[in-house]
């Protein structure tokens, strides 16, 4: 399975990265050279090995419902690029 | 002794200080001032002596007042920069998080402030963690302080992702820092530059407050020059945290107090799929002299067998870019680091453009990677497929571990190589890590130790990987390693 240009230009508007068609087309032959060395994962036996998410046995732990912070508006907003009146601000995005 | 405070081990220094042979504020001025003349390194973002000093003062003015003094009172180390330091930039060697100025502090270095230690400054690093040569940065490349014999004066690299922190040990900027570690991001640097490092079990050291790359293999480590100093910091930066749901609710062993080079009883298991044909002669020679010296410290050796090690780097290669595309995701200009906001844009335009302007080469490459093998249609091929070998992975590991207690292994498929000289091909870059990529995946505590210097003259490193929580047989073995591998070469000063 190889991937065209279209593919690489779909991925990085997914990815929220604009990319040049230059930049794009550079792309194709990187990723699919890593991406069909990859594949090769395919060949691998896996019938009825349950996807391993956890490395190490661990428990969800559960804790009191009681508020534990908040009340820092002014350290949460301290490295926005943007903020206004105590708020985060950004590009108007209803006409 | 003044004359040679930047030589001394951590546990020296600590101890001096405390048995009144130097002042934490000595310590400090002497570090702080091989940290300036080091710029030609490049492995700090930022310095901060004015820290050094602040924590040696306060270590200095505690030990006259007779009060009790904190594990790691008068010692200043590196901090690796992907740790959130309140008021301290904190960049992961990318452009994106310049300026960021956390208003916390992260969960490990917080420990080590609190234990007494001072910080010198933030350290160099692959951008995002990502690379395997320190040649990612936005800041630059991190230099190697080691040269190749004969007069060949070129920059080699020293290693990554903890390429700063590597380089600055090597170089005698600071006795110890902190490494974090993905697929070898410890390991692999600390055998380029000849030192020791180790991660440790999954879960040990809090990931709160880190700069996220891959939630399920991150774990932050120690790196300095013996085992014993390693066994010091690890102690410290280890221990329950309830703001990390992934941290082990367990008590912190007295990894220092119980080192022993004594491996009786101890089985050390050898994986055959480890030495491939074509195995580079002086580590497969380096690997024979490691086995010798484990059975001079009484240990057994048999060999294992680990079948799925060849499936680990493309394993990696998927879990690892799938999570980071998912981490990553937050930066999209709004909340912190750059934004980009072309003449017109909507919000959509200004988070594609503000991750153009912030993320390196490197970093797009697996965001996209990890967003194509997440996308519908290709993530049961790609993702849940890569999800059950590394459950294969890990089970080879457990079956190994019924036959032996540890296992030895080479760090790197070889020594340090010149910047530039991998740099055109990711994959060939990306194989670096494939002694150390499988360990990473299955949680296990693994640790790199100098085992010699090749005929360049360049240090080559062993790796000890351990059963899951028992750091103290990973440090064992490698204290043993260390004793008799009798490691004391260091760099000529160029810099």
């Amino acid at each position: 399975m190889s991937i065209d240009l279209q593919t690489v230009k779909k991925i990085a508007s997914l990815s929220r990265i604009s990319v040049t068609d230059a930049e794009a087309e550079a792309m194709v032959p990187e990723l699919n050279n890593i991406l069909g060395w990859v594949e090769q994962l395919g060949e691998v036996d896996v019938t009825g090995i349950e996807p391993m998410t956890a490395v190490i046995p661990n428990h969800q732990r559960l804790r009191e419902d009681a508020v534990t912070d908040g009340d820092v508006r002014d350290k949460v907003l301290a490295n926005a690029p943007q903020a206004e009146h105590g708020f985060f601000a950004v590009p108007k995005v209803i006409e | 002794m003044s004359n040679n405070l930047t030589d001394l081990t951590v546990a020296e220094i600590r101890d001096g200080f405390r048995g009144g042979d130097f002042s934490a504020r000595e310590v400090a001025e002497a570090f702080n001032a091989n940290v300036a003349g080091a710029k030609a390194l490049n492995a700090f973002i930022v310095e901060t002596p004015e820290k050094a000093l602040e924590a040696a003062d306060a270590a200095d003015k505690a030990k006259a007042a007779g009060e009790a003094l904190g594990a790691l009172a008068g010692v200043p180390i590196g901090m690796k920069d992907l740790f959130c330091t309140e008021g301290v930039q904190t960049t992961a060697a990318s452009h994106m998080l310049e300026g960021f100025t956390p208003t916390y502090e992260s969960t490990v270095s917080g420990k080590l402030w609190a234990a007494g230690a001072g910080m010198l400054g933030k350290l160099n690093l692959d951008q995002f963690a990502m690379g395997s040569s320190n040649e990612t940065s936005y800041y630059g490349n991190v230099i190697s302080p080691w040269r190749r014999g004969g007069g060949d004066n070129a920059a080699l690299a020293p290693g990554g992702s903890s390429g700063g922190s590597s380089s600055a040990i090597a170089a005698r900027l600071c006795p110890a820092a902190t490494g974090t570690d993905t697929g070898g991001s410890i390991r692999q640097p600390a055998a380029f530059t000849g030192i020791s490092g180790i991660k440790p079990t999954y879960g040990r050291c809090s990931r709160w407050g880190i700069v996220a790359f891959a939630s399920s293999l991150d774990q932050a480590g120690p790196m300095a020059r013996t085992v014993r100093d390693n066994a010091i910091l690890l102690e410290t930066m280890s221990g329950f945290d309830p703001r990390d749901s992934t941290s082990l609710d367990l008590a912190v062993p007295q990894w220092e107090a119980n080192l022993t080079s004594d491996l009786k009883g101890k089985k050390v298991g050898i994986p055959k799929e480890y030495r491939p044909d074509g195995l580079n002669a002086e580590i497969a020679a380096l690997w024979d002299r490691g086995i010798e010296w484990l059975k001079d410290a009484g240990a057994e050796v048999v060999e294992v067998s680990l079948p799925h090690t060849k499936y680990a780097l493309p394993t990696y290669y998927i879990i690892a870019p799938a999570e980071a595309s998912s981490n990553l995701a937050r930066y999209d200009g709004v909340r912190y680091g750059q934004r980009d906001l072309p003449d017109g844009a909507g919000l959509q335009d200004m988070y594609a453009a503000t991750r153009a302007l912030g993320f390196g080469p490197e970093v797009k490459r697996r965001i996209m990677i990890g967003t194509y093998v997440l996308s519908a249609g290709f993530y049961d091929a790609y993702y849940t497929q890569a999800q059950k070998v590394r459950a294969l992975i890990a089970r080879d590991f457990e079956q190994a571990f019924e036959k032996c207690d540890l296992l030895l292994t080479p760090t790197a498929p070889s020594a340090s190589f010149a910047l530039g000289e991998k740099q055109a091909d990711p994959l060939a870059m990306y194989l670096n890590d494939v002694f150390t990529v499988p360990a990473s995946l299955a949680g296990l505590p693994a640790m790199a130790v100098p085992g010699g210097l090749d005929s360049q003259g360049l240090p080559l490193g062993l790796q000890i990987i351990g059963k899951a929580l028992d750091e103290q047989t990973v440090l064992n073995a490698g204290l043993a390693i260390e004793e008799r591998a009798g490691f004391n070469a260091r760099p000529d000063k160029w810099w």
